[in-house]
């Protein structure tokens, strides 16, 4: 027998209650939890950017480009899980050729290439374009063509054409701010509007999906922050760090208030669905989502965060908490997607049971192909941090 | 520039890569409702079993069996129709008290003055249905 | 009186811009009409199709289940129906059963005794062929659709296997297929109603639970059992407007 099937029969012998019979099979898996970890990951990274750039925060100045970096080698990745999770993914260019406007993915294809074209590739390049063609003219060899490349033949540094880029930058992260806020706001909506669904029919979802994905790019910025300086051994710039710390601080309070609206206004109105919903989060969702997500992925990092805001100087003390706290708020929010995703597919729209998930270890839904996903972003990273050094910029 | 490039470049793609038929009757490929059409259907319709066996379909149809489909007992026919003549493919004749069971065995869902109910258990235990019931004339023995 | 020739002429001049400028709007917004009602309406013209399933005359026998996994090639394990029969048995203490041992189609024994059951009855189910359907509305690319008779089809070649549209189905009737690897789900078998024929599970029912027919037409059988009989469509509430059609449906049936 096909493991497919092995693994549908073994799912049958553990299903409890009465499902329909097409409900075995869970068909978001894994790589749909990543989705919108993912892109999460991106938008709340360059709203931490563009905190810097349009609100002039000027303290955070140091993350601009780290965060602009991290943004985009997460976003090139991003729909990666989705294409492989297609079980036709050689027909992924429908959605573009075709796109049905009734749908809520329908529109994925362009606001994510309106997002990565668009934004974050011109926000970059506008950015760097001043050290790019600095660049091509000190290097030699292949690196020499390789800067010349990406000069896209502007190679004029007068002071009104560098005056200019800056312009056209500012405005784009102007641009950006709403797009960011659109495109996760958008992957919410995705879960959002199925009616059918009631554990993800909920208007605050859209909200509660952008938030998250703030707090999680927050806090992959400063995690990357951290190491990018300690890989370097320079010594980190206090004052930055505390910064992020307290905007994270921030989002995962607004975070935690939406989800908390949302919890409570279900329990409130308890409506048809919430006996199964209540069962499901007492039994199947109680570690991944009492524990993981809202104990140590939310209330320690609050806590930890807001008592560090009373804290002078113990400088070592606080990298340290503030390490802990970034690797525990995005675990939270992968978890946060995790019971979103897996959790809405847990329970029979009949509402009179429930199936089971396991997660393999191989295979085109497995931990290996996850694990690649997320790795994949971070090599990116780490090769734009070579080929674009934010520590390397000339003065102007 | 590099935008209208590009812009230009996906409108051309859009123009080669939707199928024909796109949007001729809705946002689909029309071609697809021909197409859906196109199965040829395994259960041909008692009609068809008439043909050659008018002498079972008369039994049944003045039977308490006269609701049921030829089929509804012997499975779809269309192989077996179209089966040549050196290599009949007959259709099964299910004769076990499982098989009746699927309608006959008592249960509470079924309603007595609907269905005619026995226990599988207790009614004349271990012999055939057809010991004593013609399928196509339940109140004969079977020839 | 020159000047209140000149303010009705005003007074008509601007009306006049309201209504074009209203007719201009509606007239942009009417393409969008399909966005807001998600589906087109009724059909006027031609046959819309839909289902009346009798439960006091189903007897549960999964023939229906079992004749359409031959004539739609749906595999033949227990997780992967286009029909399925459940059985939903009511106890004297108020606690709802349901089951659905393969779809039906393998029949089903009793589980709890006469005794202690308040009420028991089989309802199958099938696509309801929605006519606000939400799973041809989440569709990205127009790879599942209603045709013009109602159907809520697929088109398989065109398919991406986003799973979207199973995840829209309020009422569990879509799967992923494991040999095509696109979604499937019932046609109201279009490859035979478009030869005159019926569908595989209105033909081998044996006690004509199920009519098929058509809404439009005012002398189909359909039309006739749903002029003669108090009928209910499962999840009303969540208005997708199905067309099939159960008597004696039960509050207790989701």
């Amino acid at each position: 027998m096909e493991p497919q099937m092995q693994h549908l029969y073994e799912m049958l012998s553990k299903v409890d209650g009465y499902i329909y019979p097409n409900e075995i099979e869970l068909n978001w898996s894994i790589l749909i939890v990543l989705y919108p970890f993912i892109t999460g990951l991106v938008a709340g990274a360059f709203i931490l950017a563009s905190l810097e750039r349009v609100f002039k925060v000027k303290v955070l100045k140091p993350t601009y480009t780290i965060a602009l970096l991290t943004a985009l080698s997460f976003m090139m990745v991003a729909t990666l899980p989705l294409i492989s999770h297609l079980a036709q993914p050689q027909r992924f260019y429908e959605i573009m050729i075709t796109p049905h406007l009734t749908s809520a993915m329908a529109i994925f294809g362009f606001v994510y290439l309106w997002y990565l074209m668009v934004v974050l590739l011109l926000e970059i390049w506008l950015d760097y374009r001043r050290d790019i063609v600095l660049w091509s003219q000190e290097k030699t060899g292949v690196m020499k063509r390789v800067y010349k490349i990406l000069t896209l033949g502007v190679t004029d540094l007068s002071e009104s054409t560098v005056k200019w880029d800056d312009k056209l930058g500012y405005f784009i992260t102007i641009i950006g701010i709403p797009s960011a806020f659109l495109l996760h706001g958008y992957v919410g909506f995705i879960f959002g509007s199925v009616k059918a669904n009631p554990w993800w029919s909920t208007v605050l979802m859209p909200v509660i999906f952008l938030f998250s994905a703030m707090v999680s790019g927050i806090a992959l910025v400063m995690i990357v922050f951290m190491v990018v300086n300690y890989i370097r051994k320079q010594v980190i710039d206090m004052a930055c760090l505390n910064e992020i710390a307290k905007y994270l601080l921030i989002a995962l309070i607004l975070d935690f208030a939406l989800e908390g609206l949302d919890q409570v206004h279900r329990i409130y109105e308890a409506e048809e669905s919430f006996n199964i919903l209540d069962i499901l989060v007492k039994g199947k969702l109680t570690y991944t989502l009492f524990l993981f997500q809202w104990f140590l992925g939310m209330i320690v990092p609050m806590v930890t965060l807001a008592t560090l805001q009373f804290v002078k100087n113990r400088n070592k003390l606080k990298k340290r908490l503030y390490m802990m706290t970034g690797i525990l708020v995005l675990c939270g929010i992968f978890f946060m997607r995790w019971n979103v995703v897996v959790g809405g597919q847990l329970f029979s729209k009949s509402f009179y049971g429930f199936t089971t998930f396991k997660l393999h270890l191989i295979g085109s839904e497995g931990i290996m192909m996850a694990a690649l996903w997320l790795i994949l972003p971070c090599t990116i990273l780490a090769f734009l941090f070579w080929l674009l050094p934010p520590w390397k910029r000339h003065e102007v | 520039m590099l935008f209208v490039l590009f812009i230009g470049l996906f409108l051309t793609l859009k123009y080669f890569l939707t199928p024909k038929s796109f949007g001729e009757f809705g946002h689909y490929r029309g071609l697809a409702l021909e197409e859906g059409k196109l199965k040829v259907p395994e259960y041909t319709g008692q009609k068809a079993c008439a043909e050659c066996h008018d002498d079972m379909m008369v039994l049944k149809m003045a039977n308490e069996h006269a609701s049921l489909s030829c089929e509804t007992c012997h499975g779809a026919g269309r192989i077996h129709i179209s089966s040549v003549d050196s290599v009949v493919v007959s259709p099964p004749k299910p004769n076990t008290r499982e098989f009746c069971g699927i309608c006959h065995a008592k249960n509470a869902a079924r309603k007595a003055d609907n269905i005619k109910q026995i226990d599988l258990k207790e009614h004349n235990k271990g012999e055939l249905c057809t010991k004593c019931h013609n399928p196509h004339s339940p109140w004969q023995e079977t020839k | 009186m020159a000047r209140d020739e000149v303010k009705s002429r005003r007074d008509f001049l601007s009306k006049a811009a309201m209504v074009a400028g209203g007719l201009f709007i509606s007239a942009g917004a009417s393409p969008f009409a399909s966005l807001l009602y998600a589906t087109e309406r009724k059909s006027k013209t031609g046959p819309w199709y839909g289902m009346g399933i009798d439960l006091e005359k189903c007897i549960g026998c999964g023939r229906c289940a079992d004749a359409c996994k031959t004539e739609n090639n749906v595999p033949r394990e227990p997780f992967f129906f286009r029909t399925w029969v459940e059985q939903y048995t009511i106890l004297n203490d108020g606690t709802v059963h349901v089951e659905s041992p393969n779809g039906g189609i393998d029949g089903f024994s009793q589980k709890f005794p006469d005794e202690e059951i308040f009420k028991s009855f089989f309802v199958p189910k099938m696509c309801n062929h929605c006519a606000k359907s939400p799973c041809t509305q989440v569709c990205p690319v127009g790879a599942t659709f209603t045709s013009p008779e109602g159907l809520s089809l697929v088109d398989p070649t065109y398919c991406l296997g986003c799973r979207y549209c199973v995840q829209a189905c309020p009422y569990g009737c879509r799967y992923i297929h494991p040999v095509t690897h696109v979604v499937d789900k019932c046609t109201m078998c279009y490859h035979r109603i478009t030869k005159g024929l019926l569908p595989a599970c209105v033909e081998v029912c044996p006690k004509h639970a199920k009519i098929f027919g058509d809404l439009n037409d005012p002398k189909s059988e359909l039309v006739k059992f749903m002029k003669d009989h108090s009928w209910q469509v499962l999840k009303p509430h969540m208005n997708t407007e199905p067309k099939v059609f159960y008597n004696q449906l039960r509050a207790e049936v989701r």
